[in-house]
């Protein structure tokens, strides 16, 4: 098996992370971001797969798995604030809940 | 017995605690019985304790009630100490402040703050006792301010008048220019000594200083400072002439017979830090001689008969200074006593004749009340011989003259002082009697309205009894010699070493005491009375009525201090209005407001910002570290 | 194995570059799901097969899926599609897109310069979910009790949030009408 250089596997990762980064940027509709951020947390789980390949050791899967797990559940809260706030406001729109505003 | 020694201050303040939280619930008769009741009951207690410290005679009796703090060696206790000297002035207090209770009744009837008035009357007569109890000096201290705010309130009693609540803050600022610089002495005191003990410091500071100290001397003026304004002597005496203002009980109460003497108990009490230093017995003695004479020129040309009441005050109170400045420690303080008498009989009296005539309180409006008012003519007669010292009958003449004979026979008298008595006490039986006859003789000018009742009759008639016989427990040498108050006192008060070359001139002194005296009696009744065309001629004399309006104004004082403090003062506070000492600090808190308002921009609630927020530290992180 | 790599990589970017910049939500989850298998392929090729089928089961399958019914929820119409299409200008992703770029060069920048240690004998080689499973329960098995405590609370979390509740905005802002939608500053 040829090994594939770590270098280009942790660049895949990084486009794939930078790619969420502009999207959750841009989006102003708050489903699109919680997809972006499972993007970004996806790219980052292929990062320590890369890393965990490249020393053929089992702790990059293991970090993967945690990964998962957290994004099982920030996926399942986040849209569970999603339907709270579709309910409460009418909209999808990110920028109307700004009750924070100082 | 002596167990009941806290119960003395204790019942006045109890009245005043009861009186300020109910005063408004009950009846105006609860409300007298609670506020004469206590004084009342204090002076039944000082009467049982006054029996025993008699027949028992021990040095003095003390009582701690409890540790007032303990801090790095410095524990005050709340504690009360009976002698000779306290024993005197809480006989007193509590004596004439029952009076003037009983008398306040009647007096303040029609008024609607009733229960305010003796709320605080008793609170008064508590700090007072508590000033004068006190084991420590700071809690001689805590009375001595108590007695002052309770003199605030009573002058600004009727405070809708606006010039009543100036006439209170006046009195209040000036006393309280003197309070600072006692302050300072005791914590001189309490450097030198580690404690504010009296009776450790009068022990020790005898054996740590020499005669004629520097630090005595320094501690002694300011001591003084905290008397002469208390005590309304030159030069802090401005405040009580217009302390007239409150209801006239407390004028007699407070600014007559205990409050404006407690800078003569003071002075007594501090002796032995005096006697180390001539030069603050000299100036005590100064000052008293001063101010005796300025405060009876001053009396000679008020018309306002509780203005020439109040220098009168100063004047007499002057005397005691004067009998304190040369170490006749008793004598001030039976002259002290005497005129607690003479004087709550004289401002009690006026308070009846202000009463009669609708609060007229002009003398060139009064007159021909000698028929009207017989009870009240007869005993201010008889509180005006006192003050005149009316030769051999009345009280004021023996304290007066033990007083006089002293400045020349002691051995720190001086011709001087002797002569500034003199013409004081020369004065001072002018403007007495021109008071009695503007008053009681020539023509009536004004309806008499109420009629004084026993209410108020009974208090004259006690305390003029006091004032003619008070005199008898204390006679000169040379006839009758009893020396009751002076032994009472001796154990406390050291007695005057006086000069025995005089000892045969003592009759030519009393004699001419007398004359004086008597001079002064004539000279009114020649002016007021039988040719009252002599005042006209003065009246029509230029340079006569300059004098006259200078004294009637009290010797400019009051202008002068305008000039010299009030008006710098507020050119400064007028030019520094923003004040800009505060501007730094308001600009700290604008400055933080702005940064607020500024960082505040940034929560806008818009999620994309805060997500841009953190990419953008996330370079800005990267891009260091990739730097360095 | 290579190329298969170099495909998959190619696949899954371009399939990422669709998701975001989709009108229409189904569409790009549909995108997201292409960009998850070929990342699933990116990791059979790492030698990590057990790791490539949990990608497959649990980000393609259960998290899509469960984001899919949201929408289906929301009910969302072509109105809504509309509505993405204005809010999408390039004035408004240009600069975002300047960050993101600046973000990627650095960081490939520090890959290239940094020295990599030279990799093992056994770089790439296939790591199988024994070796997984023996980690996990063996040295990680802190991570595995700290994983299930996340679980737990996302699921309660869920439960409470999902619920339908009279008022859910915090009292304090009960009175106040939402307010308007402010213009977009980036």
């Amino acid at each position: 098996m040829t090994a594939i250089p770590m270098e280009t596997g942790l660049m895949l990762a990084g486009v794939l992370f930078m790619l969420g980064l502009i999207s959750v940027m841009i989006r102003r509709n708050i489903i699109f971001m919680l997809i972006s951020v499972e993007i970004m947390l996806n790219a980052a789980g292929l990062a320590f797969i890369v890393a965990g390949s490249h020393w053929a050791q089992p702790d990059g899967q293991i970090m993967f798995i945690f990964i998962l797990t957290m994004a099982a559940a920030e996926v399942s809260v986040g849209l569970a604030l999603i339907l709270q706030i579709y309910h409460q406001l009418k909209t999808l729109n990110s920028d109307a809940a700004n009750f924070m505003k100082g | 017995m002596r167990e009941l020694l806290w119960l003395i201050p204790a019942l006045p303040f109890a009245g005043a605690l009861l009186l300020v939280l109910f005063g408004n619930r009950i009846s105006r008769a609860l409300v007298s019985a609670i506020g004469v009741g206590s004084v009342g009951l204090s002076a039944a207690v000082t009467l049982v304790l006054g029996f025993e410290y008699l027949t028992a005679r021990p040095a003095f009796i003390r009582q701690e009630v409890w540790q007032w703090f303990d801090v790095a060696g410095f524990s005050p206790s709340i504690a009360f100490h009976l002698d000779a000297l306290s024993m005197v002035f809480i006989f007193v207090i509590t004596f004439v402040g029952f009076l003037i209770h009983i008398y306040s009744t009647e007096y303040m009837a029609e008024d609607k703050d009733y229960s305010r008035f003796f709320a605080c009357m008793n609170l008064f007569v508590g700090s007072m006792l508590m000033l004068v109890m006190a084991d420590n000096l700071l809690l001689l201290y805590l009375g001595w301010e108590g007695v002052g705010l309770c003199s605030y309130l009573l002058i600004g009693f009727w405070y809708k008048e606006p010039a009543n609540g100036y006439a209170a803050r006046k009195a209040f600022i000036i006393t309280r220019v003197g309070d600072t610089a006692m302050a300072i002495g005791l914590f001189m005191l309490f450097q030198h000594f580690g404690t504010l003990h009296i009776q450790s410091i009068s022990t020790e500071a005898a054996q740590v200083w020499s005669v004629g100290n520097e630090t005595a001397m320094i501690i002694a003026l300011l001591l003084l400072g905290g008397a002469v304004g208390k005590s309304g002597q030159l030069p802090l005496q401005t405040w009580l002439p217009d302390a007239m203002a409150g209801p006239t009980p407390v004028s007699a109460l407070i600014h007559a017979a205990t409050m404006v003497t407690a800078g003569v108990y003071l002075v007594a009490r501090m002796h032995v830090i005096f006697q180390l230093s001539p030069v603050a017995m000299m100036a005590v003695a100064v000052i008293g001689a001063v101010t005796l004479l300025i405060a009876g020129f001053a009396a000679l040309t008020q018309y306002d008969i509780k203005r020439v009441l109040a220098y009168s005050t100063i004047s007499q109170v002057g005397y005691m200074f004067l009998a304190l400045g040369v170490g006749a420690w008793s004598a001030g303080v039976f002259h002290f006593m005497i005129h607690g008498f003479f004087k709550a009989l004289l401002f009690l009296c006026a308070g009846a004749i202000i009463l009669a005539l609708h609060h007229e309180q002009d003398m060139r409006k009064m007159g021909g009340l000698s028929k009207k008012l017989p009870v009240v003519f007869y005993t201010f007669l008889i509180g005006a011989a006192s003050l005149a010292a009316f030769p051999l009958v009345s009280a004021g003449f023996y304290s007066k003259d033990q007083i006089l004979w002293l400045q020349l026979a002691g051995e720190n008298g001086n011709i001087w002082l002797y002569l500034a008595g003199l013409l004081g006490a020369f004065i001072t039986s002018i403007y007495t009697f021109r008071m009695v006859f503007l008053t009681f003789f020539g023509e009536e000018r004004t309806h008499v309205g109420h009629k004084p009742t026993m209410a108020i009759t009974v208090p004259l008639i006690i305390l003029a009894v006091l004032s003619f016989a008070g005199g008898f427990i204390e006679l000169p040498h040379n006839f009758g010699h009893v020396v009751l108050f002076s032994d009472f006192l001796a154990p406390i008060l050291p007695a005057v070493n006086v000069v025995p070359d005089f000892t045969q001139f003592e009759w030519m002194l009393q004699l001419l005491a007398a004359v004086i005296s008597l001079g002064g009696i004539f000279i009114a009744y020649l002016f007021y009375y039988k040719k009252p065309e002599l005042i006209e001629n003065i009246h029509r004399s230029e340079t006569a009525m300059a004098i006259h309006r200078f004294w009637h104004s009290g010797w400019g004082f009051d202008k002068l201090y305008d000039a010299l403090f009030v008006r710098p003062y507020v050119y400064l506070s007028k030019i520094n209005k923003s004040d800009f000492i505060d501007a730094i600090y308001t600009f700290i808190a604008n400055a933080t407001q702005g940064l607020h308002q500024l960082f505040a921009q940034t929560q806008t609630g818009v999620m994309r910002n805060y997500v841009m927020g953190v990419v953008v530290g996330a370079i800005m992180i990267l891009t260091i570290s990739l730097l360095l | 194995m290579e190329t298969a790599f170099y495909l998959a990589a190619t696949v899954a970017v371009l399939a990422t570059i669709m998701v975001i910049t989709r009108y229409n939500m189904i569409h790009a989850l549909l995108y997201l799901v292409v960009s998850f298998l070929a990342v699933a392929v990116v990791f059979l090729t790492m030698g990590a097969p057990f790791m490539a089928a949990l990608e497959v089961i649990v980000y393609a399958g259960a998290i899509v899926v469960l984001i899919i019914f949201v929408i289906m929820m929301l009910s969302l119409t072509r109105e809504d599609v509309e509505q993405e299409k204005a809010w999408l200008q390039p004035k408004l992703w240009m600069g975002p897109a300047l960050l993101s770029f600046v973000l990627l060069a650095e960081l490939v920048y520090l890959l290239v310069v940094a020295e990599m240690p030279a990799a093992p004998a056994t770089a790439g080689s296939y790591v199988d979910a024994k070796a997984v499973g023996l980690a996990l329960y063996g040295p990680y098995v802190l991570g595995v009790q700290l994983s299930g405590i996340l679980l737990m609370a996302g699921i309660v979390g869920a439960y409470h949030l999902g619920r339908q509740k009279k008022k859910v905005i915090h009292r304090f802002l009960q009175e106040k009408e939402p307010q308007k939608e402010r213009s977009a500053v980036i």
